[in-house]
């Protein structure tokens, strides 16, 4: 399958980027790692004229630590951030859940940015970030805005960012020793999640965010709010769906992803610990 | 668009349709066709070949986005004199394969993953060929293959 003819670019660095998505206009889409806009636009459910690819602005692609949170540049690859020691020390949720992306192949090309940037709900470091309570920080040609995680997805594959946006950095707040856990139901080992879990606790504070339940990622804070007036791990597993609006598919009945979910968020919390 | 991409060693340059897949640019530009489109899909591994040292599916890459890259593709392995690479012997001694089409995708994930992780378990093996499809072989001859390539 051979995608729809487009004009491609190749841009050097955020600014440069931003100005060509600007000069091309609607049509034109940013190319990261490709791994989710090249096979929809191989089954030509996505026809962007213009391909703007920002795969090689090397200076977005590192993870820092910055005081009281990691700093990842978007054009981080999903391998990189499995693999980065400043993660697995201060974040040890956000590495663990980029391991569980795809497959190595999918791992060697696709960047955290493309994953949060296409807003999918079925993808796993989306749901992550917002577990995790991130920030975006996106560069436009009006200059650069933070957009807290919360408020980011907006429905299905669908973002706060304008069209000549970019992300450019996710901070994600140091875990401090919080207990963490990610769930992960799927079929096959490669694919996506049938519903997902990325939780962490420390003390009465927790965070807890579903994949692949509903329009966008879902933060489960009826769960957090339980735990924090004291129920069971097993009474606020219940409220689990609570925020969520579930669909069927080829894999899931609403009613057996709505089940998942409970049962799922118990293992998580359990495993996370108090 | 002119792209110059070194492909087992040799450079070539070449003018591409930006469309134009990492896949097609091998076989159809280049006549290396031991890489193979099996799904087409980025599921199945058959076109698995490295970028600059890394596998990934070329299904799902843009030849340009190789542009200033090296590539290796499974008739990059074998040495100058034809012998084989210890990978590909390591399959042919275990019999990790029947029909042969993911044979080429095997053997170029395999050896991304013992670059990654030269000392891997058994579940090392099967985690790290998750993304590599065989419908002959029942995946216990290629594990066994590449924990003996591992020195296993
Ligand atoms: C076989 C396969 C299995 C997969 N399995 C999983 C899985 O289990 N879990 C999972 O979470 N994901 C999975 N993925 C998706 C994978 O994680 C993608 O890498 C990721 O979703 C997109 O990242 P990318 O860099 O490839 O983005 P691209 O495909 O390049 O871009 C995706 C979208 O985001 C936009 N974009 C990209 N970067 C930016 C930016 N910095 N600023 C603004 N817009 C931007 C693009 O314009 C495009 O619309 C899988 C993919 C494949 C092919
Ligand atoms: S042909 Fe590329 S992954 Fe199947
Ligand atoms: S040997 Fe036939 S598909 Fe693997």
């Amino acid at each position: 399958m051979i995608p729809a003819a487009f004009d491609y670019v190749r841009a050097g660095s955020a600014a440069e980027a931003i100005s060509l998505i600007g000069e091309h206009g609607s049509d034109a889409k940013f190319l990261a790692g490709g791994h989710s806009l090249l096979p929809l636009m191989k089954l030509r459910l996505a026809q962007p004229s213009v391909l703007v690819d920002i795969g090689r602005v090397t200076d977005l692609s590192y993870v820092k630590d910055a005081g009281d949170h990691v700093a990842i540049g978007a054009l981080t690859r999903h391998m990189d951030v499995e693999n980065s020691a400043v993660l697995k020390e201060h974040a040890p949720l956000l590495a663990h859940a980029a391991s569980h992306v795809g497959d190595p192949q999918v791992r060697h090309r696709g960047t955290i940015g493309g994953s949060i940037a296409h807003a999918d709900p079925a993808s796993d470091l989306p749901a992550t970030t917002l577990a995790l309570g991130a920030t975006y920080v996106v560069q436009g040609p009006k200059g650069t805005r933070e957009i807290a995680a919360g408020d980011f997805y907006k429905g299905f594959l669908e973002s706060d960012l304008a069209a000549d946006e970019m992300l450019t950095e996710i901070r994600v707040p140091k875990m401090n020793g919080a207990g963490w856990s990610f769930q992960k139901f799927n079929r096959r080992a490669q694919d996506w999640a049938i519903v997902g879990v990325a939780a962490w606790r420390r003390g009465n504070d927790s965070g807890v965010a579903l994949v692949n339940m509903g329009q966008t990622p879902i933060l489960a804070s009826s769960v957090s709010s339980a735990l924090s007036g004291g129920a069971s791990v097993a009474d606020a597993a219940e409220q689990a769906v609570a925020e969520a609006s579930p669909s069927a598919d080829n894999n899931a009945s609403v009613e057996y992803r709505s089940h998942l979910a409970k049962v799922l968020v118990r293992r998580a919390l359990e495993q996370a610990g108090s | 668009m002119k792209i110059n991409v070194t492909v087992n060693g040799v450079k070539h340059t070449s003018d591409v349709e930006p469309r134009m897949l990492l896949v097609q640019y091998v076989r159809e530009v280049l006549g290396l066709t031991g890489t193979n489109i099996g799904c087409d899909t980025s599921s199945c591994g058959a076109c698995s070949l490295h970028v600059d040292g890394e596998a990934v599916k070329s299904c799902t890459l843009l030849a340009v986005q190789a542009d200033g890259s090296s590539v290796t593709t499974i008739e990059g392995m074998a040495g100058a004199d034809g012998s084989l690479h210890p990978m590909q012997k390591a399959f042919m001694d275990n019999h990790g394969l029947q029909c042969g089409y993911c044979t080429p995708g095997m053997v170029m994930a395999a050896t991304s993953l013992l670059k990654e992780n030269p000392n891997p378990s058994e579940d090392d093996v099967r985690i790290g060929l998750e993304g590599n499809l065989c419908r002959c072989t029942g995946y216990h001859n290629i594990v066994k293959a590449v924990l003996a390539a591992a020195g296993k």
